[in-house]
C-alpha cells in the first residue's frame, strides 16, 4: 500500500469536501480483493456527477473536535474502539479525545451494472474487521495527517519535514511553535492530496495501535443513550408483531384475525408469503403480521390470531431421530472430501488403533436484543433502520423482491444488541419493509423472544466419527474425521449437494500435513430446520471433536495430552491453509499457544481429590488460541468450573483490552454452550422457545478466574471476534474427565454427571 | 387511568392497564433504556426501580404501578454525574454488545442499596440477569468496585 499512486479524481474522491472551514475526508476503498476495480469506478462515478450525500470516515472541526466513523456494525466485539485506533494512529490524533460514530451503509454503482462499496467495506462477520481495515483506515489517516502537515508547514513557513505530529497538535519543535489539527482543519481542506499515498508508520513509531483502549462508547450505554435497532423511529412509525408458521417449511391454511382486529389499537392484519420450497430464502416463515399503534397491541393482536397451519413436509422430525439419521448415515459410505496417503492401509497396518463417535445438538444464536427492523418503503424509496451485520445484506435482498433501484435504498446500521452470525441473515430487514410496503407507512417489526429462538438459522447438529492410527514407535501414521450433519448451507439451490460439506469440513484444519494418511468424508443430513453461521461456525465442533479426541488418544496411550499435541505440530512452518483465515497455518504458532496456556495454567501439575485440568487449542479465522481449564465435581456430580486460564496469539495486536474482552465474553460463550445448550425438534417445528428451558449461563455459574495471556509477534493481525470459543469446551471435556474420568462426548454436558 | 412517576415526572396513562410496564415505559415514557429480552421475567434487560426496588418491568402490569416512583437507567444518575455502578462500569469497561447492561446496572444498584459490601455469594444469588455476551468477569469486579465507591461516599 505504500507509495500507491493515487489519480487526481481519486484524490478529489478521497478529500470530499471543506465546509465551515472543517476538514472532511471520505477514505479510501480498501479492500484487498477490489481495491483496483473500486479506485476506476469511483472514477467513473464522479465523472458521472458530484459524489452524493458523503458521510465522511475522518472530520477535523475548527473547534477541535475530531471525528471518526467506523464502518462496520457494532456488536460487541469493539470495532466502535478498534478500527478508528487505526486512523487515529496514522493521523496523530488525541485518541481520548476522538469521538467516534456508525458509518451508514455507502454504496455507489461499479460503472459495470452492479455496485461497490462508496469508501470501504461494511460488514461484521468472519473475525475479519482489523483484517480487512488494517491497510486502508490506516492510509486514510495518514492521507488526512499529510493534508494537516502541509497545512501547518504553509501556515508556520517551515519545511514540513521538521514537523511532528502528536495527540492532535503539529509542532515545530525548532521555533517552538505547534498549531492543534483543528486550526489547520479549514487550510488543509484547501491542499490537493499528494500524488502518492503517504508512507505508514512502521511498527516501533505505534503509539495508540498496541495500547489498551476503553470502549469509545461506554457511557452512552450505561446511561440507556445509546440505540439499537429496537430503539429506532420513523415519524409516523406503527409498530408490527407477527405470526410464524412454527412447522419446517409449513403453510397456513386459514386464518381468522377477527379477534386480533378486536384489540384496541390494531389497525391491519396482512399476510406475508415465503418463497417456493427450493427457491433460496428471503424470509422464513409464512405468517400474519399485526400491525398496531404500539408494541403491546401488536403483541395482543398477534397472540389473539386464530391460524390453521398445515405442518409441512418435515412433520415427523424430531431431535431423536435427527440423531439416529446421522448415526444410521454414519453406517454407509460417504463423499471423501479428502484423502491423503492410503488410510485403510495404514488402518490395517496400525500397531493401535482409536476411535470415538460424537454429537454436537442444534443450537440458537439468542442475541439478547431480539430480531426487529424499521422499515419504510416509499414511492421513490426505502427506509431501513436496524441492527445488522452486513448492512448491504439488506440493500440487496429488498432490492431484489420489492425491485426497487438499490441506490434508492438507505440503509443505517445501529448498534446491535449482539451478532453472534444470527443477523449475517436479512430476513428480518425484508419482513419489515413487505409489512411497510403493505400499510404504506413507516413500521417497526419486533420479534418475540419465542419468535427469536424459534426461527433461528440454527447451528448445524451433527455426529462425527473419529478414527487414529500409531505405529509401533507411537508416530501417528493416520486419521479420519467422517462427519453427518445437516449442512450450515441452508435452502441454497443453485449449489449441488456435493458443496454442502464445505462449510463444515476445513480440509485443511489440523492435523492436514501432519499426518501421512489423512481422510475426511461427509454425509449431508436431512433436517427442516434453517441452518447458519453461529460464532466460529464449524470451527466449534471440529475444535470440540478433535481435541476430545486427541485427549482420549493420550489417554489410552498413557502419555501427556500437551506433549502429544506438540510432538504432532513439530516444529514452526507454514502450511498451506486455503480455507478462510489463510493463507497459511503454522503449526509452530498452536503450539506456542499451548505451551504458553499450560505453563500460566500448571497443566499436568497434580490435582487435589475431585478436581480435574484440561487442555485444548485452536486454529480459528487466522487466530492461534488455547485454553487450561480447572474443574471440581463432587459427589453428587455438582460441576463447578474454578478457572480458565487462555493464551492467545492473534498477531499484531490493535487492542489489548479488546482482545482480553472478547477472550473473557467467548469462553463464557462456549461454556454456557457446552454446559446446557439445545435446541429440541418435535413433530416438525422447534419448541425451545425463551430462557427459562434455553438456560444460558448467569453470574452464579461464571468462574471467577478467567487470565487472558497475549502473544504479540508482530506478525499480520488477525481478529478476536470467535477464536475465543473453540477450545473452551474440549478444554472443558478434557478436564471433567481428568476430574472423575467420565468421558463426555456428547454436547451440552446438562446432567450427564449425574447418571 | 393509572397515574405514576417516571424519573420524576408525573405521568398518566389511560390506556390498556394490562400493558407490561415495559412498554408502557418504552412505547408512551420515551424511556427506551429500558430493553426488552425475553417477557418472562427471565433475562432482566427490562428492570426497573419500582419505589427503589427492582422489579422486572416485563411482567409488571400498568395497572400495579398506579401511584409508583419508578426509575428507569435514563434516571439513576444526578444530572450529568454518573451514579457509582456507572462510573464502575466504564472504569471497568464491562460491556460489549451493552444491551443487558441498563438492566444489570438497575439490578445492582438497587442490591448494593440493601448490601452495600456483597461478597460473590451474595452477587451470585441475588443477581440473575443473563448477558448473553459474557461480559460477567468484569460485571463482578465493577459490581465491587462500585460497592467500594459508595461505601466512600457514605
Amino acid at each position: 500500500m505504500d507509495g500507491a499512486r493515487l489519480s487526481t479524481s481519486r484524490r478529489d474522491f478521497i478529500r470530499y469536501a471543506a465546509s465551515a472551514g472543517a476538514l472532511i475526508i471520505a477514505a479510501p476503498a480498501c479492500s484487498r480483493g477490489d481495491r483496483e476495480k473500486e479506485a476506476s469506478t469511483a472514477e467513473a462515478a464522479i465523472a458521472s456527477g458530484p459524489p452524493v450525500d458523503v458521510t465522511p470516515m475522518i472530520a477535523i472541526t475548527p473547534d477541535d473536535r475530531i471525528l471518526l466513523a467506523f464502518p462496520n456494525p457494532e456488536m460487541g466485539q469493539g470495532v466502535d474502539t478498534a478500527l478508528p485506533m487505526l486512523v487515529a494512529e496514522e493521523l496523530g490524533a488525541d485518541f481520548d479525545k476522538v469521538e467516534t460514530s456508525q458509518l451508514p451503509l455507502a454504496l455507489m454503482p461499479d460503472g459495470e451494472g452492479g455496485f461497490t462499496w462508496r469508501y470501504v467495506p461494511q460488514g461484521s462477520g468472519g473475525s475479519y474487521s482489523i483484517v480487512g481495515h488494517w491497510e486502508g483506515l490506516r492510509q486514510a489517516g495518514a492521507i488526512a495527517r499529510d493534508l494537516l502537515v502541509r497545512a501547518a508547514s504553509a501556515q508556520l513557513e517551515v519545511p514540513a519535514d521538521e514537523l511532528t505530529v502528536a495527540n492532535s497538535v503539529v509542532t515545530h519543535a525548532a521555533s517552538n511553535q505547534s498549531l492543534t489539527f483543528g486550526a489547520l482543519a479549514g487550510a488543509a481542506a484547501e491542499l490537493e492530496p499528494l500524488e502518492e499515498a503517504p508512507p505508514l508508520k512502521p511498527r516501533e513509531e505505534f503509539s495508540i495501535i498496541g495500547t489498551a483502549r476503553k470502549m469509545k462508547n461506554a457511557r452512552a450505554i450505561v446511561t440507556g443513550e445509546a440505540v439499537y435497532g429496537i430503539d429506532a423511529e420513523m415519524p409516523g412509525m406503527v409498530h408490527a408483531v407477527m405470526a410464524r408458521c412454527p412447522y419446517f417449511d409449513g403453510t397456513a391454511n386459514s386464518v381468522d384475525d377477527a379477534a386480533a382486529r378486536a384489540v384496541p389499537g390494531v389497525i391491519d392484519v396482512v399476510k406475508i408469503d415465503r418463497p417456493p420450497l427450493g427457491e433460496p430464502y428471503t424470509v422464513q416463515a409464512e405468517g400474519y403480521a399485526v400491525i398496531a399503534e404500539n408494541t403491546w397491541a401488536a403483541i395482543k393482536g398477534r397472540d389473539a390470531l386464530k391460524i390453521d397451519w398445515d405442518h409441512g413436509p418435515y412433520s415427523d422430525e424430531t431431535s431423536a431421530n435427527f440423531r439416529a439419521h446421522c448415526e444410521e448415515l454414519l453406517t454407509r459410505e460417504g463423499q471423501i472430501v479428502r484423502n491423503d496417503g492410503d488410510f485403510a492401509a495404514a488402518w490395517e497396518n496400525a500397531a493401535s488403533t482409536h476411535e470415538a463417535y460424537y454429537w454436537q445438538p442444534y443450537v440458537s444464536h439468542a442475541p439478547l436484543e431480539p430480531q426487529n427492523c424499521v422499515a419504510h418503503v416509499r414511492e421513490d424509496g426505502v427506509d431501513i433502520i436496524g441492527p445488522m451485520q452486513f448492512p448491504s445484506g439488506p440493500n440487496r435482498l429488498i432490492s431484489n423482491v420489492l425491485d426497487r433501484d438499490r441506490m434508492t435504498i438507505n440503509v443505517t446500521p445501529t448498534r446491535l444488541g449482539g451478532g453472534f452470525g444470527r443477523r449475517l441473515s436479512s430476513d428480518y430487514a425484508l419482513e419489515a419493509a413487505l409489512v411497510s410496503d403493505a400499510v404504506k407507512r413507516p413500521v417497526k417489526l419486533l420479534w418475540t423472544r419465542e419468535d427469536d429462538m424459534r426461527h433461528d438459522f440454527f447451528r448445524p447438529a451433527g455426529m462425527h466419527h473419529m478414527r487414529a492410527a500409531f505405529d509401533a514407535d507411537g508416530n501417528m501414521t493416520a486419521w479420519t474425521h467422517r462427519l453427518a450433519s445437516a449442512s450450515k448451507y441452508y435452502r441454497r439451490p443453485n449449489m449441488p449437494d456435493t458443496d454442502l460439506w464445505t462449510s463444515e469440513l476445513y480440509p485443511d484444519d489440523f492435523p492436514a500435513y501432519l499426518v501421512e494418511n489423512y481422510r475426511l468424508e461427509y454425509f449431508p443430513a436431512t433436517s427442516g430446520a434453517p441452518r447458519g453461521s453461529w460464532r466460529a461456525p464449524s470451527h466449534t465442533a471440529n475444535a470440540f471433536v478433535v481435541n476430545s479426541f486427541l485427549d482420549e488418544i493420550a489417554r489410552t496411550r498413557g502419555e501427556n495430552a500437551l506433549k502429544l499435541r506438540l510432538r504432532i505440530l513439530g516444529e514452526p512452518r507454514e502450511l498451506t491453509y486455503a480455507n478462510h483465515g489463510g493463507p497459511t497455518f503454522n503449526p509452530g504458532r498452536l503450539a506456542g499457544v499451548l505451551r504458553l496456556a499450560a505453563e500460566k495454567g500448571g497443566y499436568g501439575e497434580a490435582m487435589p481429590e475431585g478436581q480435574g485440568r484440561g487442555i485444548a487449542a485452536h486454529f480459528t479465522f487466522g487466530g492461534y488460541v488455547a485454553h487450561v481449564v480447572d474443574v471440581e465435581v463432587n459427589s453428587s456430580g455438582d460441576l463447578k468450573v474454578l478457572r480458565i486460564v487462555g493464551a492467545v496469539d492473534v498477531g499484531t495486536v490493535v487492542n489489548p483490552n479488546g482482545i482480553a474482552a472478547q477472550h473473557e465474553g467467548g469462553v463464557i460463550d462456549g461454556l454456557s454452550t457446552a454446559l446446557r445448550l439445545a435446541i429440541n425438534v418435535t413433530g416438525g417445528r422447534v419448541t425451545t422457545g425463551n430462557f427459562d428451558e434455553y438456560q444460558i449461563m448467569r453470574i452464579a455459574e461464571a468462574p471467577h478466574d478467567i487470565e487472558t495471556h497475549i502473544i504479540d509477534n508482530g506478525e499480520p493481525p488477525a481478529g478476536m471476534g470467535e477464536m475465543g470459543l473453540p477450545p473452551l469446551a474440549p478444554a472443558l471435556t478434557n478436564a471433567i474427565f481428568d476430574a472423575t474420568g467420565k468421558r463426555v462426548r456428547d454436547l451440552p454436558l446438562a446432567d450427564q454427571l449425574r447418571s | 387511568m393509572v397515574s405514576l412517576t417516571v424519573n420524576g415526572e408525573r405521568k398518566e396513562f389511560s390506556g390498556d392497564e394490562e400493558m407490561p410496564l415495559l412498554w408502557y415505559l418504552r412505547d408512551f415514557a420515551g424511556a427506551k433504556g429500558v430493553k426488552f429480552g425475553c417477557g418472562i421475567a427471565q433475562c432482566g434487560a427490562c428492570t426497573v426501580h419500582l419505589n427503589g426496588e427492582a422489579v422486572r418491568s416485563c411482567v409488571t402490569p400498568v395497572s400495579a404501578v398506579n401511584g409508583a416512583e419508578i426509575t428507569t437507567i435514563e434516571g439513576l444518575a444526578d444530572g450529568d454525574d454518573l451514579h457509582p455502578v456507572q462510573q464502575a462500569w466504564i472504569e471497568e469497561d464491562v460491556s460489549q454488545c451493552g444491551y443487558c447492561q441498563a438492566g444489570q446496572i438497575m439490578a445492582v444498584s438497587a442490591l448494593l442499596k440493601d448490601n452495600p459490601n456483597p461478597s460473590d455469594d451474595d452477587i451470585d444469588r441475588s443477581l440473575t440477569n443473563i448477558c448473553r455476551c459474557g461480559t460477567y468477569y468484569r460485571l463482578r469486579k465493577a459490581i465491587h468496585t462500585a460497592a467500594a465507591k459508595l461505601r466512600e461516599n457514605a
